[in-house]
C-alpha cells in the first residue's frame, strides 16, 4: 500500500511541479521539461503502481522487467527489427510513395483524370485497406515482399490524395508570376508548384509512417517466417510471456517514433519558409 | 401584344430553373462521368489482369480436361509466370480465367454473386451471413468510436484551458499513434480476459484508441479557431472563460469537429478489424478475413474486404449526413 501511496504522491508532487514551470517565464525550457517530466511520471507510475498493487506479470509487467527482457533478448529484437522495418515497411514506404507521386503528378498534368481519380481515391483513403494483406500474401508469399507490397497499398492513397491537394495549392498570383517570366510546365514545377505543396505532401508522408509500421506488422499475423515484429508478439502471446511482448512493442514504438521523427525534421528543412515553422 | 413581348415573371421564373437545371446537368457531366470512366477502367483492367493471375490454374485445369497446352509438362510450367502461361496459351486461359474455385483474384462478378448469396440468401442470423459479421464489427466500431469521440474532445478541451496539459499531453498523444496498434491489439485483448472482460469491450478499446488522435487534432484547432478580434469582442463583454468557451469556442469548433470525426470513424472501423485478427475470434469482418486466408478461400476475402468497405462508406457518410443537419441548424453552412 505504501509503494501506491507513494506513486500517488509522486504523481500531485510531479503535475504540480508542471503547472509551476508550465506557469513560468522560460517557456523554451518548459517545452522540453514539461513532456519529459510527464512521460518519466507515467513510468514510475507504473512501475510503483505494478509493485505495489502485486500485478502479476501475465496481465502486466513493470517497466524495469521490460528493460530487463530488452536487455537479454537484444539479437532477437534486433533480428525482427530488420525483418519488419527495414525490409517490409522501408521499401514498401518508398514505393508506396514514389508511385503516389508519380499518380498525382499525373493527375495534376490531366485535369480529366483528376476529376476523376480524386472522389475515388478519397473514398479509398478511407477504406480499410489493412484487409488486403491476405490476399497480398497470398500472391507474394510469406517473405518480406508481401509485407512491403501490403505497406505500398497502404501509403499509396493518403500520399497521392495529399499530393493533388498541394500541386494546386500554388495562388493564382504566383501562377500569374511564373507565365509572365514565360516559364513552361516543368520550371514551373519545380519552381513553384513542387515546393508549394511540399506542406501537403509531408503531411501525406506523416500519415503513412505510422501506417506504413501498421501494415508490414498486419501482414505478418497472415503469415511470416520466424522472425519479424508481429510474429513474435503473436508467439510469445501465446506463451504468455508478457515482458517479450512489451519489449517488442518497445521497439517498435522507438522505430515508429523515430521514422516519424525523421520526416518531421526533414519536413522543417524543407518547408523552413511556411508560416508554421516560423517563430 | 404587350404581354407576348415582355416576359412575366413566371416565364422568367421557369427560365431561371431551367437554367439552374441546365448548369446542374453540367456540373454532373463534370464531376460524375469522370469519375464513372476511372471506374470502369480499373474495372476492364482488373478483369483483364485475372487471366494472367489465375493462368497457371487455368492451364492447369485445361491439361487435365485433355485440351493441349503449351508447355504440355507440368514440371516444365511450375516455374513459369503467370504473364507467360497467359501468352503461350491464350485461349485457355481466357476461358477458365473467370470460373474457377479458388481464384488467385477473383473477378468482380465473382465477388458480387458471392456478396449477394452472403448478404440475401442466409438469414442475418446465420455465421455465413456478411450482415450478421458485419453487425459484430458495426457494434465494437460504434462503441470504440463513441468513448474515442469523447476522450478526444474531454482531452483537447482540457489542451486549449490548460496549458500544463498542452504541453505534456499532446507529444504524448502523437506517440501514442506511433505505436503500432496491431502490436497492442492481441495483448490488450489477452490482458482484459484474464482480469475477466472478454467479447465487445477489447476491440472497442482498440478502435477508441485508434479513433481518439484525429478527434483531439482537429478539435484543439477548432477550438483555437476563432481570431483575436472574436476574442476581443467578448472581452469588451465581460465575458468569463467559461463564458467565452461555450458561446464561441464550443460554436467555433465544430466544422472542425465533424471534419475529424469522419476520419475518427474510419479508423474506428480500421481498429476493430485488426483487433478481430489475432484473436481468433469468431465473428467480424477480421475473422472472416483470417479464415480465408487459412483455407484459401479468395472469394470469401473479397467478399469480407467489399462489404468492410461498403461499411466505412456508410459511416462516413452517416457523420457527413449529421455534419450537414447540424451545420444547418447553427447556420454555419456555407
Amino acid at each position: 500500500m505504501t509503494l501506491v501511496a507513494l506513486a500517488l504522491a509522486l504523481w500531485a508532487g510531479a503535475w504540480a511541479l508542471n503547472v509551476r514551470l508550465a506557469a513560468g517565464p522560460d517557456q523554451r525550457r518548459a517545452a522540453l521539461l514539461v513532456p519529459a517530466l510527464f512521460g518519466l511520471t507515467l513510468l514510475m507510475l507504473w512501475e510503483l503502481l505494478v509493485r505495489g498493487l502485486a500485478v502479476p506479470m501475465v496481465i502486466l509487467p513493470a517497466p524495469s522487467r521490460i528493460g530487463a527482457a530488452i536487455a537479454a533478448n537484444a539479437p532477437i529484437l534486433w533480428t525482427d527489427f530488420v525483418q519488419t522495418v527495414l525490409r517490409g515497411a522501408l521499401p514498401g514506404y518508398a514505393i508506396g510513395c514514389a508511385a503516389a507521386f508519380a499518380v498525382a503528378l499525373l493527375a495534376d498534368r490531366v485535369p480529366l483524370l483528376r476529376r476523376g481519380l480524386l472522389p475515388v481515391a478519397g473514398m479509398m483513403a478511407a477504406l480499410p485497406v489493412v484487409g488486403v494483406a491476405p490476399i497480398l500474401v497470398m500472391w507474394f508469399g510469406f517473405d518480406w515482399q508481401s509485407k512491403a507490397a501490403t505497406v505500398a497499398v497502404m501509403v499509396f492513397f493518403p500520399v497521392m490524395v495529399n499530393t493533388v491537394a498541394g500541386l494546386s495549392a500554388a495562388e493564382a498570383m504566383q501562377r500569374d508570376l511564373m507565365r509572365t517570366y514565360g516559364a513552361g510546365y516543368w520550371s514551373a514545377l519545380s519552381r513553384l508548384h513542387l515546393p508549394a505543396a511540399m506542406p501537403f505532401v509531408f503531411n501525406g508522408l506523416k500519415i503513412a509512417t505510422t501506417l506504413a509500421l501498421v501494415g508490414a506488422i498486419v501482414a505478418e499475423f497472415f503469415g511470416s517466417p520466424i522472425r519479424g515484429i508481429g510474429f513474435r508478439i503473436s508467439t510469445s502471446v501465446g506463451q504468455l510471456a508478457l515482458d517479450m511482448v512489451w519489449a517488442e512493442i518497445a521497439v517498435a514504438a522507438l522505430a515508429g517514433s523515430a521514422f516519424y521523427g525523421l520526416i518531421a525534421v526533414t519536413e522543417k528543412r524543407v518547408t523552413f519558409w511556411h508560416p508554421s515553422n516560423r517563430d | 401584344m404587350t404581354e407576348a413581348a415582355a416576359p412575366g415573371p413566371a416565364t422568367l421564373a421557369a427560365a431561371t430553373a431551367r437554367r439552374r437545371l441546365a448548369a446542374r446537368g453540367a456540373a454532373l457531366r463534370q464531376s460524375v462521368l469522370p469519375v464513372l470512366g476511372v471506374i470502369a477502367a480499373l474495372i476492364a483492367f482488373w478483369y483483364l489482369a485475372c487471366i494472367p493471375m489465375n493462368a497457371a490454374q487455368s492451364v492447369l485445369e485445361a491439361a487435365r480436361a485433355g485440351a493441349p497446352v503449351t508447355p504440355a509438362e507440368a514440371s516444365e510450367r511450375r516455374g513459369m509466370s503467370g504473364l507467360a502461361l497467359a501468352v503461350q496459351n491464350p485461349a485457355e486461359a481466357a476461358a477458365r480465367a473467370y470460373g474457377q474455385e479458388r481464384p488467385r483474384l477473383p473477378a468482380p462478378h465473382q465477388i458480387g454473386a458471392e456478396v449477394w448469396a452472403a448478404t440475401a440468401q442466409v438469414a442475418p442470423t446465420s455465421p455465413r451471413s456478411l450482415l450478421y459479421h458485419g453487425w459484430v464489427t458495426l457494434s465494437a466500431t460504434l462503441l470504440g468510436f463513441a468513448f474515442g469521440a469523447a476522450l478526444g474532445v474531454l482531452l483537447a478541451m482540457g489542451i486549449v484551458q490548460f496549458r500544463v496539459m498542452d504541453l505534456s499531453v499532446m507529444l504524448w498523444a502523437i506517440v501514442s499513434q506511433t505505436v503500432p496498434i496491431i502490436a497492442i491489439a492481441p495483448m490488450v485483448i489477452v490482458v482484459l480476459h484474464s482480469v475477466g472482460i472478454s467479447g465487445i469491450v477489447p476491440k472497442a478499446a482498440i478502435a477508441a484508441w485508434l479513433s481518439f488522435f484525429p478527434v483531439v487534432v482537429g478539435m484543439v484547432k477548432g477550438l483555437r479557431s476563432p481570431d483575436a478580434a472574436q476574442l476581443d469582442l467578448l472581452k469588451t463583454y465581460g465575458a468569463t472563460a467559461r463564458q467565452t468557451f461555450l458561446s464561441l469556442r464550443l460554436p467555433g469548433s465544430t466544422p472542425y469537429l465533424f471534419a475529424s470525426l469522419k476520419i475518427a470513424v474510419a479508423a474506428a472501423l480500421v481498429g476493430t478489424i485488426v483487433a478481430e485478427l489475432p484473436t481468433g475470434a469468431q465473428a467480424g469482418f477480421g475473422a472472416r478475413l483470417l479464415a480465408g486466408s487459412y483455407y484459401g478461400q479468395t472469394v470469401q476475402i473479397w467478399s469480407a474486404l467489399v462489404a468492410a468497405a461498403v461499411l466505412a462508406a456508410l459511416l462516413v457518410a452517416l457523420v457527413g449526413a449529421a455534419e450537414r443537419l447540424v451545420l444547418a441548424r447553427m447556420g454555419l453552412r456555407r
